[in-house]
Order: C-alpha cells, then sequence, then structure tokens
C-alpha cells in the first residue's frame, strides 16, 4: 500500500493557501449541496476535488471563486477571508467561456482588460502566455476557428495572464478529447512544476485526478462531506508514461474506486 | 451564386406568369421595369421614395433607440420586467393597423401619425427581441467577466451586448420590415403620398405595370436596409462574422 491516507485534520506548516471553514451550501427549495466542508489546499500544490457526479463539486469551487454565495462557512485566502472574487484567484471554465467576437490575443487579454491594464502592456502579457501554452501563430484568430482543446488553452492562458496564485480548474478538460486530454495533463504536470502557483482542479475522472494531483480530495454524495483525503506517493518529476504505470499510480487508482464505489447506482 | 439563382428562378417565373397572363391585372417582370425605369427618368418614382422614406428612417430611428433601450432595460432589470413585458406582449398580439384611425383623429394626417405608425409596428418585436437576447446571454461568459473582476459596467459593455447583439439585430431586422408594412399602411390609410400614392393611383387608373413597380420598389428597399443593417451589425459588434459572409 504506497497510497498514504491522511487524517481530515488540517495540513502541517506552512499555512495553507486556501482554507475552507465549515462550508455549507443549500440551494433555495432546500437541496443541500454541501454540507459542512473543511479543506485546506497547500500552496504550490495541485489538489484536485473528485466525487460521484452531482455532488457538488463545481459549487465548492465556485465558492472558493466567489462566484456563489455560501449559505453557511467561509473560504480563507491566503488567511484572508473572502467575499467575492479577487485578485488572486483565476478561474478557468468547463465550457471555456471565450467571448466568440474577441480574438484568441483579446481573450487571453481580457481578464486585464477588466482591470485596466493599458493596451500596449496587456497584449504585451498576453502574447507570452499565448506563447506559453502553445498557440503561436494563433493571436489573430477567432475561438469558432480553434479546436477545443486549442479553445480550453486559451481559456488557460486567460488565467496565466492575470498572474493570480491560485488557479480554479472546472474540468477543465472534460470537453475536450481523449488525445487533447493527455497532452493537456502531461502540460499541466510541468506548469504545476514550473509555477509556483495552487491548483484546485474539479474531476469526475479517478485517473486524471491520481495523475495531476499531488493529493486527492473525496467528496461524498450530496449532501457533500470530505469522505476522504489521499496523497498519492508518486514522484512527479518521472516521464509521463511511467507515471501511469507505476504501482503507486495503480493502486491509488484502485483505492480511490473502492472508496467511491459505494455511491454509484 | 445560389441566392443569385434563387432570385432568377423568382424572376423568370414572374415574367412567365406576366405574359401567360395570368390575371390582366398582373404585369410581366420586363413591362415592370420597363414602367420602374420611366417613372425613374421623369423623377416620380425619386420623389416618391424620398416622401415615404421621411416617417420610415424617423419611424425606425425612434423605435430602434427607444426600443432596444426598453428592452435591454427589461432585461437587466426585474422591476422593468415586470412593468413591461405584458405591455409588449399585447402590443405584439394586437392588429395594430387597426388603431391607425385613432392616431388620425389624435395626430392629424401629417408626418407625425406616419412616424407613430411606423412606430407602433416596429417597436414591440424590437423590444422583445432585445429583451429575449439579454436574458439569453450565456452563464459561464457573465461568470467569467465577474471571476476576472469586472464592473457591472464592464460586464454589459463588453460581454452582455456583445453577447446579445445577434437577437437585437434580428429583431431590429423584422423591426424594419414592419415599419415598412407601417410605412406603407400609412399611405394607403391615411393619406396617399410618396410610394403608397403611387400604388392607389396607378391602381385606380388601371396602370398595373407602375403599381407593381412601386410594390418592388418598396420591396428592394426593404432588402437594402436590411442589408445595410446586417453590415452595421458585423463591423460594429461581431468582427469574428466579418468576411466569412
Amino acid at each position: 500500500m504506497t497510497a498514504a491516507i491522511l487524517p481530515l485534520a488540517p495540513a502541517p506548516a506552512p499555512e495553507p493557501m486556501v482554507s475552507v471553514r465549515g462550508i455549507t451550501k443549500t440551494y433555495p427549495g432546500g437541496v443541500e449541496a454541501l454540507s459542512g466542508i473543511d479543506l485546506d489546499f497547500p500552496r504550490g500544490e495541485l489538489t484536485a476535488l473528485l466525487g460521484p457526479s452531482g455532488c457538488g463539486k463545481t459549487t465548492l469551487l465556485k465558492i472558493i471563486a466567489g462566484l456563489l454565495p455560501a449559505t453557511k462557512g467561509e473560504v480563507l485566502v491566503d488567511g484572508r477571508k473572502v467575499s467575492g472574487p479577487g485578485p488572486e484567484r483565476a478561474f478557468v471554465f468547463q465550457d471555456f467561456a471565450l467571448l466568440p467576437w474577441a480574438t484568441v490575443l483579446r481573450n487571453v487579454a481580457f481578464g486585464l482588460e477588466l482591470r485596466g491594464v493599458a493596451r500596449s502592456e496587456r497584449e504585451a502579457i498576453a502574447e507570452r502566455h499565448v506563447a506559453e501554452v502553445g498557440l503561436k501563430g494563433f493571436e489573430k484568430r477567432y475561438p469558432h476557428e480553434l479546436s477545443g482543446g486549442m479553445r480550453q488553452r486559451v481559456g488557460l492562458a486567460r488565467a496565466l495572464a492575470v498572474n493570480a496564485e491560485v488557479l480554479l480548474m472546472d474540468e477543465p478538460f472534460s470537453a475536450v478529447d481523449e488525445q487533447t486530454r493527455r497532452k493537456f495533463q502531461e502540460d499541466l504536470l510541468s506548469l504545476v512544476a514550473n509555477q509556483r502557483k495552487t491548483f484546485l482542479f474539479v474531476t469526475h475522472s479517478i485517473e486524471e485526478a491520481v495523475y495531476v494531483a499531488s493529493r486527492v480530495v473525496l467528496l461524498s454524495r450530496r449532501p457533500s462531506r470530505v469522505s476522504q483525503v489521499i496523497a498519492p506517493d508518486i514522484a512527479r518529476d518521472m516521464a509521463p508514461d511511467r507515471i501511469r504505470r507505476h504501482p503507486a499510480y495503480l493502486d491509488a487508482v484502485e483505492s480511490i474506486w473502492q472508496g467511491l464505489k459505494q455511491y454509484v447506482d | 451564386m445560389m441566392r443569385l439563382a434563387s432570385v432568377a428562378l423568382v424572376l423568370g417565373a414572374w415574367e412567365w406568369a406576366g405574359r401567360k397572363p395570368v390575371s390582366p391585372a398582373f404585369p410581366a417582370f420586363s413591362e415592370t421595369m420597363a414602367a420602374a425605369w420611366a417613372m425613374l427618368l421623369d423623377g416620380s418614382l425619386p420623389a416618391a421614395v424620398g416622401i415615404t422614406l421621411a416617417p420610415l428612417v424617423l419611424g425606425i430611428a425612434i423605435s430602434a433607440l427607444l426600443g432596444i433601450a426598453a428592452g435591454v432595460a427589461m432585461g437587466l432589470s426585474s422591476k422593468a420586467e415586470w412593468l413591461g413585458v405584458p405591455v409588449f406582449i399585447v402590443l405584439q398580439a394586437a392588429p395594430l393597423a387597426a388603431l391607425i384611425p385613432l392616431l388620425v383623429l389624435a395626430y392629424g394626417v401629417g408626418l407625425t401619425s406616419k412616424v407613430m405608425t411606423v412606430c407602433i409596428m416596429a417597436v414591440p418585436v424590437i423590444v422583445l427581441n432585445s429583451f429575449k437576447a439579454i436574458r439569453h446571454t450565456p452563464v459561464s461568459m457573465v461568470e467569467m467577466g465577474r471571476a476576472f473582476l469586472g464592473s457591472r459596467r464592464q460586464l454589459i459593455a463588453k460581454i452582455i451586448l456583445p453577447a446579445a447583439s445577434p437577437i437585437i439585430f434580428a429583431g431590429l431586422r423584422l423591426g424594419l420590415a414592419a415599419g415598412f408594412i407601417g410605412a406603407v399602411l400609412a399611405e394607403l390609410l391615411i393619406s396617399p403620398t410618396g410610394i403608397g400614392d403611387l400604388i392607389t393611383y396607378n391602381q385606380s387608373i388601371a396602370d398595373y405595370p407602375k403599381m407593381f413597380a412601386a410594390i418592388a420598389t418598396v420591396i428592394l428597399l426593404s432588402v437594402l436596409f436590411i442589408g445595410a443593417l446586417d453590415r452595421v451589425e458585423a463591423t460594429l459588434f461581431r468582427p469574428e462574422k466579418r468576411g466569412t459572409r
């Protein structure tokens, strides 16, 4: 058994980048989506939120982003309580949420545009990030001219361009095809290694969660609680294809499946 | 290419039906064009177009301005929606041409009544389309704007309005077509001037080619206006659509 199962207590020092304290979300009409969630997200790591479909993973991510109000509880980012979206958090959307009438460059620069950064400056920054996600040469194209995978690269570049410390990713690869998804997962690993950022990653794929995340948070079925936190003991510096065949990877996938099985009808 | 073929097919059918003839009151396409050419040369057609365009352009401009403003307000605020939507739904369903005599009673037979006729025909569809357009802004696009710290004003100007522009412009196109109906109706029902006068007068003296030339002119104007509107939309809001059509 190489996948350590951590207790639910807060992670040891250093201070977590994002803390969730007693978050409860009840939708109008009485549907309870989240019930007393307590979680810490360590700095510079990628944490995956995993759970049965409809369990409220996305709801939790949107509450952390400040896009949805929580019914009870609080979210601390870098030790400060937050009540809305902030410059230290950037969001990557499942459906990309690009502006169809804007070029790739303007879409990537859009977060900076909303912050009032001067045009020449924000376009210079955006150009760097367009190149970083491998879309050099596509700056003047429109989203409808790009494939799904390329569109999500634009969404990722937009989130990187605002230089937030926390990246919130809501099933970012679920709308792209399998091959593109694998390439994305590999790129994400090097992104986590190179950027000193904290990543929160919602997914419904066990394999994806174990592959990209250093910690996997398992949520139970609605009303969701944290059912387990698993830290797969995998060295991230090995070759991508070796990770997928590593016993620690396979064990973690299996143990998460055993934990999730009970929620599947 | 296909568009040209479609136009040629319709005009060919018109020519054939006119020569057959289907009815003595139905001139062939070539006769109609000859009549139009003659009216163009003697200046009666351009003069009539000028007279008809005045209430039309004025009415459409007012309708577009007020209609879009009201529709957008109703889309953004639930109070405005509560106040406005029932009114405009009733107006859209009502046979508004029946109100024309009332307008004449109130405003006389001059330009005011005709502008009002164009407005009551055009406004409801413009308002309701603008309202629906705002309401159908993709949720995730607005969330994206909020996540990247856009202010309410920025969200409206940079996301909601551009996203709504295709449906708003679809409403403008329908409003324009309705406005044309209103303009001609006003000239037929209120006082015969402009193209409406050409239609009624030539009908009364049984000069059918001239009458049809006047009708064809209205259709042509309407098509030109709508084409111009598409151009405006693409340049103002949707650069990604430029050059693709």
